[in-house]
């Protein structure tokens, strides 16, 4: 491992690459970046910002019930907790009584109020607040490692199932006459999220995390006309948030996570303007 | 037997034998304690465009997702091949009356349609290959120069034939289409005509469209069906608007123009 801290001293010849956290840190944004840049796209496509957004503030019910039931794992506690939640919401979803915003805003709020309570028993709310911004500098090399795995069965998945992601967004009925096994799809969608997002949430924050989802993939549909460039950009555009938001973090001693949205939005912003002036 | 074989000179497709048959028997659907279809039977033959009438709430999506198999039914379909005398798995083609792509959403006609049919993940690279193949799927309906375009950029009509070549690749037993003109212009209707009379003349499938266009219905329908939960009427377009059930929807009139 210090054969890799070496490397990376010798390619970037700045104070901030001294320090081993932020060795640490600027591995950790150049895996979570393109991952959140990847599954981003089709959160927005398929309309799951809200979901995603909901199992976010999910984290402190999972981290809560882990500690009922004694589960010492944290990041266990909260994958399990977030999965059986994604799952219940598709299901719900699906018996289309009320609406899907309806449904996820009831259940979000609920799940969240009782881990909540949970957690502040005591007065010991504290302790956890430190997971509604996050904080990339306090990650580990063998954090490092495990995101990495992520990534990895994330682009996996991604190959696999791609196209019938994107079919099942576009219309389900026309899905299903294509043999799709939509609820499938939906499924493990949903679950991908809810990992991808419980294992990146403390060092990138509750408040956040679902910008960062959202936000280089929007700004990436302002100037693509096609999924490969939707992909390209999307991805460049969180990678480049995320550096340079980690940098800037580091000469201003502001936060990392909102230091990465500002970045991300004024991208957003940029994007923005180019497409209008392209469109016309 | 001796089968005489007739080439088949269409490039586009193999025209309709008429010896392939889809059964739906007892088709119900119910909600809860509400019936929505009640025991729907229909007899369906390859090369014959059935039209689906009646009111709003009548059933007429439920009974489209019924056959599509996405809302949980009973009875049962059958598909017979009677040239083979066999009973065959049903492949069912849909058009969709809407499809959820937003306003600036960065999806080529392309990309939309190799979605479908190819496993390469389309955000990966265009194939030339499968470029070549959509765009001459795309042709059958005239809208293959529509193929670099973006799919939240094209009109109702324009829209619409790109789902229609993705529902004929590869060609289904049974087309389904769920309100196929609203929203769309008098050119693209006459366009639409056309083609539906094509699918006919050269394609080896059934059609069950649902419609309100009662110009298209006196035109080009084999069968009308009048639903209302069940079958109230069916037949020739003036067989049932002759009948007690359709005036009283759709009031009066030989012509069936009243709407």
């Amino acid at each position: 491992m210090d054969t890799l801290y070496d490397i990376m001293e010798k390619l970037l010849p700045f104070s901030w690459a001294h320090y081993n956290f932020m060795k640490n840190a600027l591995l950790a944004i150049l895996i979570i970046t393109p991952l959140f840049g990847l599954i981003g796209t089709m959160v927005i496509n398929n309309k799951m910002a809200f979901f995603s957004d909901a199992l976010g503030h999910s984290a402190f019910t999972g981290i809560a019930v882990g500690a009922i039931f004694g589960i010492a794992n944290t990041n266990l506690s909260m994958v399990l907790y977030a999965t059986l939640f994604a799952l219940l919401l598709n299901y719900i979803k699906r018996k289309r009584t009320l609406s899907t915003d309806t449904v996820i805003s009831v259940f979000s709020s609920f799940s969240m109020a009782v881990g909540l309570m949970i957690l502040s028993k005591g007065g010991k709310f504290s302790n956890y607040s430190s997971l509604l911004i996050g904080d990339i500098l306090s990650v580990t090399l063998k954090e490092v490692g495990m995101l990495c795995i992520v990534l990895i069965l994330t682009m996996i998945y991604w190959f696999l199932s791609f196209n019938k992601l994107n079919s099942v967004g576009v219309n389900i009925s026309l899905a299903r006459s294509k043999n799709i096994k939509t609820n499938i799809i939906e499924d493990s969608f949903s679950v991908l999220i809810a990992i991808i997002v419980m294992l990146s949430i403390r060092w990138v924050g509750i408040l956040i995390i679902n910008a960062l989802l959202i936000i280089p993939a929007a700004a990436s549909r302002n100037i693509s006309a096609n999924m490969r460039e939707y992909h390209i950009f999307s991805i460049i555009i969180s990678m480049f948030s995320g550096v340079v938001g980690l940098v800037l973090s580091y000469y201003l001693g502001t936060a990392t996570g909102p230091t990465v949205v500002i970045i991300a939005s004024l991208v957003f912003f940029i994007t923005f303007l180019l497409g209008s002036y392209k469109s016309k | 037997m001796k089968v005489n074989k007739i080439k088949n000179t269409n490039p586009k497709g193999e025209a309709a034998c008429g010896l392939h048959c889809i059964k739906i028997k007892d088709i119900s659907v119910k909600v809860g304690e509400q019936t929505i279809i009640d025991k729907v039977n229909l007899h369906i033959h390859c090369g014959k465009l059935t039209v689906i009438i009646g009111k709003n709430g009548a059933g007429k999506t439920t009974l489209i997702k019924a056959i599509l198999g996405e809302v949980k039914h009973s009875g049962s379909i059958e598909f017979m091949d009677l040239k083979a005398k066999a009973m065959e798995k049903l492949k069912v083609g849909y058009v969709p009356q809407y499809v959820n792509i937003d306003k600036n959403a960065p999806m080529s006609v392309y990309d939309l349609f190799a979605g479908y049919i190819s496993n390469t993940p389309i955000f990966f690279r265009k194939s030339k290959k499968l470029y070549e193949q959509i765009r001459e799927s795309l042709s059958i309906f005239d809208a293959e120069d529509l193929i670099d375009k973006r799919a939240c950029d094209l009109s109702g009509g324009e829209l619409q034939r790109v789902l229609l070549s993705i529902a004929v690749t590869p060609v289904p037993n049974l087309l389904l289409l769920d309100e196929p003109v609203s929203g769309i212009d008098r050119n693209g209707r006459e366009l639409f005509y056309k083609n539906i009379q094509m699918l006919k003349d050269n394609y080896d499938l059934a059609m069950i469209v649902v419609s309100h266009d009662f110009e298209f219905v006196r035109e080009y329908a084999d069968h009308v069906i009048l639903l209302d939960k069940t079958i109230l009427k069916e037949g020739s377009f003036q067989e049932v608007s002759k009948c007690q059930a359709y005036i009283r929807e759709f009031g009066g009139g030989q012509d069936g123009y009243s709407i």
